[in-house]
């Protein structure tokens, strides 16, 4: 995927071209220019609107515009809580919109259900639609939604379409630890704990 | 304060009045079921209480007990400025029987309400014009807020249906319908519901 890159610049009246692979433009391309669609529920939507605001500003990402329909939007944002009554009818936003599609979940109560265990919540939106990134959070701070979109947009770019599913942050088959977990080490010679390593 | 609804009460159906306590400026009446209807209405046009908000309605669920439900009501006076609650037993062990008078005819406020505590309880309301579930689905099975409702136990999706699939004229989709909702609305509420 991620071939050498050769640069050249080109001064006074030279001409030049430069080639690539359509896939790799159409995702350069897609991943600039989501069309969203808002699916707010609950009160994740206060820290999307937060998310939208000047300080944090999605718009950077070029993901701002949104589409109250459907079928002109490309992002889904699932943002809140999923009862078992809305199920369908977010199936069937899901279904309405176009391809290539892609849908984030907001917040805890979109990725798992988050403390609802009851008669009445979808325990993840992941039961009705395949989801692309989850953003845990309850709600999530800001920069972690930007973090999730920057994701979704890696995702976009590599014309990867497979749902997300949540590793485990230690993959024994890699042999592959996240540093975001920290670890603290026990000094033995007595002195205080040391920081993270 | 308003203890003095609960004398008149008293004075006016004698024995329907179960019992009644008041604590902390609360005045709270337990009456008859079958007392329920000229009760609310007495309550609501007779000028030393005239109660005409009804704040809520809705049920409590206590197991152990027999009659199992308490059908609560929750009674302003704009003019006078008091409260008053009403509470009424209903319900065997199992729940069967939980069945009390509708108030839609005395305040129209009870009508959503008391589709809610239908949802959530399984009380049946007589003579209610539109007894369905007001949360939950038509599918849904049991009343989860019944204290026997396993509290994990969710059921099957369902799936998408139009309104029409629903056996749901038009006028009956939520949320507003011309007979559902705001007293304000440009309704004629002077006519009985359809």
């Amino acid at each position: 995927m991620n071939a050498p890159v050769k640069s050249v610049t080109l001064d006074g009246n030279q001409t030049g071209f430069a080639t690539t692979r359509l896939e790799a433009v159409l995702g350069w391309a897609r991943k600039y220019s989501l069309f969203k669609y808002p699916f707010v529920t609950a009160c994740c939507g206060m820290e999307f609107m937060s998310l939208a605001s000047p300080r944090f500003d999605h718009s950077r990402f070029g993901a701002e515009a949104p589409r109250f329909s459907p079928r002109q939007s490309d992002l889904l944002w699932v943002i809140g809580t999923i009862s078992q009554r809305q199920a369908p009818v977010l199936k069937r936003i899901y279904e309405q919109m176009m391809e290539p599609k892609w849908v984030l979940g907001f917040g805890t109560c979109a990725s798992s259900g988050g403390f609802y265990d009851n008669y009445t919540t979808v325990p993840g939106i992941d039961k009705i639609i395949p989801c692309d990134v989850y953003i845990p959070g309850c709600p999530p701070r800001p920069e972690a939604v930007l973090d999730g979109l920057m994701l979704l947009q890696d995702k976009i770019a590599r014309g990867d379409r497979t749902p997300a599913i949540v590793k485990p942050r230690f993959d024994p088959v890699q042999g592959y630890q996240s540093d975001l977990v920290q670890l603290r080490t026990r000094r033995t010679d007595g002195s205080p704990e040391g920081g993270a390593k | 304060m308003s203890s003095a609804v609960l004398k008149r009460l008293q004075e006016v159906f004698g024995a329907a009045i179960v019992e009644t306590h008041s604590q902390w400026g609360d005045d709270t009446a337990v009456v008859e079921t079958a007392r329920w209807l000229p009760i609310a209405t007495f309550l609501r046009d007779d000028a030393a209480c005239a109660f005409e908000m009804l704040s809520d309605l809705t049920a409590v669920d206590y197991p152990d007990r027999e009659p199992r439900f308490e059908v609560v009501i929750h009674l302003l006076s704009l003019s006078k400025g008091h409260r008053i609650r009403i509470k009424t037993r209903v319900g065997d062990a199992e729940g069967d029987g939980a069945i009390v008078d509708t108030l839609c005819g005395v305040w129209l406020a009870a009508n959503w309400a008391e589709r809610e505590a239908f949802d959530m309880f399984g009380i049946n309301f007589r003579a209610h014009p539109d007894l369905r579930r007001i949360l939950m689905y038509p599918e849904f099975v049991g009343f989860p807020l019944r204290k026997d409702y396993p509290a994990d136990r969710a059921q099957p999706l369902v799936p998408y249906r139009t309104a029409e699939e629903a056996g749901l004229t038009i006028d009956k989709v939520a949320p507003f319908g011309p007979l559902e909702g705001m007293s304000f609305a440009r309704n004629d509420w002077t006519k009985p519901e359809l």
